[in-house]
């Protein structure tokens, strides 16, 4: 956008101004990462040495075993078990029925098409929040409360993710299936066989942000969960809380390991995470 | 909406017979069964219920009675519900501005400098992070004698106030780490739309003689709308609804200084067990944020520019 000029004035100016730029930048880079650092040195310090005034960077020596203690005195290694097993089988299931539905929406005709995908629609104007105490009245009553079951099953059927794979099936050209149904190929081939391997991209964007809602999410499980060696991660971490309020290298460890598998799946896939973002703002714009 | 015309276009499909048609049609309810009653079942009912339950006393520990609309009644006249409100809008207030600081950095990422993928990750990181991890780590921070925010406050003279304690400063301590967490969310949003702003208008500003505030200004910021208020209808709905933070880093207090909306609704619903006032609660927030939400999108014909 700086026009590339041999005016020495100019080109001065816009050598200070990319200093400034790179000043204001490396500010808030800091502000955003201290808060990381200060988690993971406290959660390496002895529970005096949390305490110290000046406050200590480098812990004097490293109580490496408080990674170990928190799974000893609370039943971490379980509320980790119970994270890894709802987030991955609520994002799958997830991922099956809204490309199912997104499929038929978007390659397939039939009375009340358009008037059952505005009622989809619809319900995406109701935050869920309104429907928390209806949605534990009905677990309630199927007696799944303290079950995966509870938190797993009114995510998957977010109409939200409908919505997106619809409008992605949907650039697809139509000649796709045209020789599959002159073949007599079954819808659900076409679907699983020939619309589905094309959605890669789609569908990993839907699922790391799916994945990520189930991993980090924390009323719903707070609600439904509230038998110990069921709770998530997100529920254990805020009762360990309630138990070891000022024991912060216990706390700030598990925090941290609370935080690992997110960060390590963000770095990977970090191309994903921002196609979606800005897919998800392409939506209204 | 230059969707619809091309949809219909796929729409013809090869000239199918009459028996394929109700085939495939067929097929296609069947597909849409497991979604259908899966969203009827823990979406819609629930949506209806959540209607009706505001009408009837239950506690759960007696079977429910007809409540007229006493529930509605009580809210009207409790303090406690108007509190929660007032400190709902306080905090909206606080975390919308926040908008700004995500423009900025949008606006000098869009700069093209060296390092960009590495910052973009830096400020990406606490958005994709679990809020009650972050919410302890902050609640650490902020504590008022050995937290490090304080003790960098020291180093420049200040005299810290112990934040989360403090009825007068928990409320901006809440707005500010969710600045702190929502900043990078934003910022990407508002880098795509930086980024979808064709090269050529900037030239023929630039032909014009514009400065750079003059581009930013009748350039940058018009196209932009629609993606700031996008990222402003997300954001309301967002803070408006915000829990997590609030159960960990005050637990609602000191006294009622943080107490909000859903705080107050989860506290009626799961810890008093008053199911059908909670359920009130919950249709006062529902009424509000839909209304906030029409509001904005009326208002938005006025300053929304689309290419």
């Amino acid at each position: 956008m700086l026009a590339r000029t041999r005016d020495p004035y100019q080109r001065v100016s816009r050598a200070m101004s990319r200093i400034v730029i790179h000043i204001i930048l490396l500010g808030g880079a800091t502000t955003m990462v201290v808060p990381f650092v200060w988690m993971l040195s406290s959660s390496l310090k002895t529970n005096l040495e949390v305490f110290y005034i000046p406050p200590t960077l480098i812990p004097s020596t490293f109580q490496w075993h408080n990674y170990l203690d928190i799974f000893k005195v609370v039943p971490y290694g379980r509320w980790f078990f119970n994270s890894v097993v709802i987030a991955v089988t609520q994002t799958v299931l997830y991922l099956f029925v809204a490309s199912l539905a997104g499929f038929t929406f978007s390659r397939m005709r039939f009375p009340g098409r358009e008037a059952i995908f505005t009622l989809y629609l619809a319900t995406l104007m109701v935050p869920g929040q309104v429907t928390l105490i209806p949605k534990f009245l009905l677990m309630k009553e199927l007696h799944l409360i303290n079950t995966y079951a509870a938190v797993i099953l009114p995510g998957i059927f977010n109409a939200y993710g409908v919505f997106l794979l619809r409008q992605f099936f949907m650039t697809l050209p139509e000649s796709l299936e045209e020789s599959a149904i002159i073949d007599g190929a079954s819808y659900f081939r076409i679907y699983w066989n020939i619309i589905l391997p094309l959605a890669g991209p789609a569908l990993a964007t839907l699922g790391l942000f799916g994945f990520m809602g189930a991993w980090n999410d924390f009323l719903w499980p707070l609600i439904v969960i509230n038998s110990e060696h069921m709770k998530p991660l997100s529920v254990g971490l805020a009762s360990f809380h309630g138990l070891y309020e000022t024991n912060w290298p216990y706390l700030m460890a598990a925090s941290t390991v609370a935080l690992i598998p997110i960060i390590i799946i963000f770095v990977a896939a970090q191309k994903y995470f921002v196609q979606g973002i800005a897919l998800t703002g392409l939506k209204e714009g | 909406m230059p969707q619809r015309s091309s949809f219909w276009r796929r729409l013809r499909w090869p000239t199918l017979s009459k028996g394929t048609q109700r085939q495939q049609a067929l097929w296609a309810y069947l597909f849409l069964s497991l979604s259908v009653l899966g969203l009827l079942v823990f979406t819609m009912l629930p949506i209806l219920a959540a209607f009706g339950l505001g009408f009837v006393k239950w506690t759960l520990l007696s079977p429910p009675k007809w409540a007229g609309l006493t529930n509605f009644q009580r809210l009207l006249g409790d303090k406690y519900f108007w509190n929660a409100l007032k400190n709902t809008f306080y905090y909206v207030a606080g975390v919308m501005p926040g908008i700004l600081i995500s423009l900025l950095l949008a606006v000098l990422f869009n700069q093209k400098l060296r390092f960009t993928t590495l910052y973009r990750t830096l400020y990406y990181l606490p958005t994709i992070t679990m809020w009650v991890a972050i919410a302890l780590v902050w609640r650490w921070l902020y504590s008022p004698q050995y937290g490090l925010v304080n003790w960098a406050l020291n180093l420049i003279g200040i005299h810290g106030p112990s934040w989360l304690s403090d009825p007068h400063w928990a409320m901006p301590a809440q707005i500010f780490t969710s600045w702190w967490k929502g900043a990078g969310y934003n910022m990407v949003l508002l880098l795509a739309g930086l980024q979808g702003i064709p090269q050529i208008y900037y030239e023929a500003a630039s032909i014009d003689g514009a400065n750079w505030w003059q581009r930013f200004r009748h350039v940058t910021l018009p196209l932009l709308t629609p993606i700031i208020y996008f990222v402003m209808v997300m954001t309301f709905i967002g803070s408006f609804s915000v829990f997590a933070q609030i159960y960990i880093m005050t637990e609602g207090g000191p006294g009622q200084a943080t107490t909000t909306i859903i705080y107050y609704l989860y506290n009626n619903a799961f810890k008093y067990f008053e199911i059908g006032y909670a359920d009130v609660l919950a249709i006062a927030f529902f009424i509000i944020v839909f209304v906030f939400t029409i509001i904005q999108r009326q208002l938005q014909k006025r300053w929304v520019h689309y290419m």
